[in-house]
């Protein structure tokens, strides 16, 4: 028997089973074959439902199993860490039409899935607040905690997964997220439209003056600021200014 | 060759989960050592941090720990993944564990990962396969494995081994230990038709270095014969509990862990198994 043709088998509920596999009287062992089809598929949905709560609650059990079961069979983990299982979830998402009637649902998986990657990102140390009195840092290049991920939706993503967790009514519109680490938990932070902009620069390694040029009339920088240091999301400063 | 050989202390050990955290932290209970999955505390790139491996590191000042790994997929067809072979080095460095062990199982094919610890055949042809994987890893970690029995559903009729020879044959030409998994031992035996005392009777106890106990299910097949599914979502059963006695008389006192990963209970429920094991334990130890 080839493990190809076990995991093909395993994969689709209604194939014939690889021959090979028998009962203790010799007969194919087709019921206990399924007990590997039913321990992959279950065993992967549950980890997809440990990372998107806020997507289940917005579809409901039902559809959410339905979806995941797909979702797993056509997507199965690309390495054994399963608490980062689910990366192209939210790809999926956006492109199940059984969900189109729902076109945030992808971004807040995309919210879940970015929060979950913050929870478990590697420990940094960040740059002590003492030093940001400073005004040379402001034409400095910085570098960003693996805590820090940011994205851009078209909708009230934020208050979308609060709605679905909570129970409090989402409103507005469009919204960048910062999330930062601040201790062990992830905190989402919703800004206005192009403040991933900033981000982007600071991470391709514009110096901060030079970002913040950049970011949209909106954008309240020293609440943005203050969100990037209390989440300890610079970890270093480099020596050097920055020419741009 | 291996300069770290199986540390574990003589007394029982639970799997180690999250939710247990601050009743571990708090108050007294017979738990001598924790067993962590590996897989739990790694990053895709690089390391893992926040409160899992913080957990981790305050969990392993106190306490022996034991990385049981479920990815490294032993029985493959291919090559051990290289990347997760450098995650697991990485990981052992930094807790410097007590024990490290994984399984006779695979669960990786080309790019996947299927998340279950599937059957392999024991043929000259696995056997020979499964040494080069066991040989990378001690190699690689620069430790001695334990090697876990698993729990079959089905048997293969392409077979030219019965799985203690196999076992056997794994210990002999690796130099890895074993990690008995009594449940294992009842749900395969009951499977597959054999009786579990004769296997536990064959079984090269002397490579053994940790004992597996856990609650399996109760279905059955197309033939209305029973079929035991590991689940490890329950109580230990009582007939293995007479089988891990029986374990004991026979091998000797072991380090033993009580696995408990679905529907997980509150901390007394596991406790209560923990005190289950360890009177039974101590009865060999005098």
């Amino acid at each position: 028997m080839k493990q190809q043709d076990f995991i093909k088998a395993a994969l689709a509920p209604e194939a014939p089973i690889p021959a090979g596999l028998i009962t203790p009287s010799g007969t194919p062992a087709k019921r206990r074959f399924d007990v590997y089809r039913n321990n992959i598929i279950v065993g992967l949905k549950e980890a997809i439902a440990a990372s998107y709560p806020a997507v289940k609650s917005l579809v409901g059990d039902a559809f959410f199993d339905a979806m995941t079961g797909d979702y797993v069979r056509a997507h199965p983990p690309k390495t054994p860490i399963l608490p980062l299982y689910g990366a192209d979830f939210a790809a999926f998402i956006d492109s199940f039409a059984p969900a189109s009637r729902l076109p945030y649902l992808g971004d807040v998986a995309r919210l879940e899935y970015a929060l979950r990657q913050s929870y478990h990102a590697a420990d940094t140390r960040p740059v002590p607040a003492a030093e940001f009195s400073d005004p040379l840092l402001f034409t400095r290049q910085v570098v960003l905690a693996p805590t820090v991920i940011w994205l851009a939706s078209a909708y009230p993503v934020t208050k979308l997964r609060r709605f679905a967790l909570d129970g409090d009514r989402p409103s507005g519109g469009a919204e960048d997220v910062l999330i930062t680490r601040p201790g062990f938990d992830p905190v989402a932070t919703a800004f206005p439209p192009g403040t991933c902009a900033v981000l982007d620069a600071l991470r391709d390694g514009m110096a901060l003056a030079n970002a913040a040029e950049l970011a949209p009339s909106d954008l309240d920088l020293s609440q943005f600021l203050g969100t990037l240091l209390k989440g300890g999301a610079i970890i270093d400063i480099l020596e050097r200014d920055h020419d741009v | 060759m291996l300069d770290q050989t199986n540390q574990l202390p003589m007394g029982v050990g639970v799997g180690y989960k999250s939710k247990h955290f601050s009743n571990i932290s708090e108050g007294d209970h017979p738990v001598k050592w924790f067993e962590i999955h590996a897989e739990n505390y790694m990053g895709e790139k690089g390391a893992a941090g926040g409160r899992p491996m913080a957990q981790l590191r305050a969990l392993s000042d106190r306490f022996p720990i034991s990385v049981h790994g479920v990815g490294l997929s032993i029985g493959g067809e291919g090559r051990l993944d290289p990347d997760h072979l450098v995650r697991l080095s990485h990981l052992i460095d930094e807790i410097n564990p007590a024990s490290f062990s994984e399984h006779l199982a695979w669960s990786t094919h080309d790019t996947g990962y299927f998340n279950d610890l599937l059957p392999l055949p024991y043929t000259a042809k696995t056997l020979a396969r499964v040494c080069d994987h066991i040989d990378e890893v001690q190699s690689t970690l620069g430790r001695q494995m334990l090697l876990e029995n698993p729990s079959s559903y089905l048997a293969f009729a392409e077979s030219t081994y019965g799985e203690v020879e196999f076992l056997r044959a794994v210990v002999k030409r690796t130099g890895c230990g074993l990690l008995l998994d009594v449940n294992n031992v009842f749900v395969s035996a009951n499977n597959l038709r054999i009786d579990a005392y004769d296997y536990i009777d064959a079984f090269p106890h002397e490579a053994v270095g940790e004992i597996h106990l856990g609650g399996h299910d109760e279905d059955q097949d197309e033939d209305g014969a029973p079929l035991l599914i590991d689940s490890h979502g329950r109580e230990v059963a009582d007939p293995v509990w007479h089988l891990y006695t029986y374990a004991l008389a026979t091998g000797g006192p072991k380090p033993t862990l009580i696995e408990w990963d679905t529907d997980v209970p509150e901390w007394e429920v596991l406790a209560s198994e923990v005190a289950r094991a360890a009177l039974r334990l101590e009865q060999v130890l005098v």
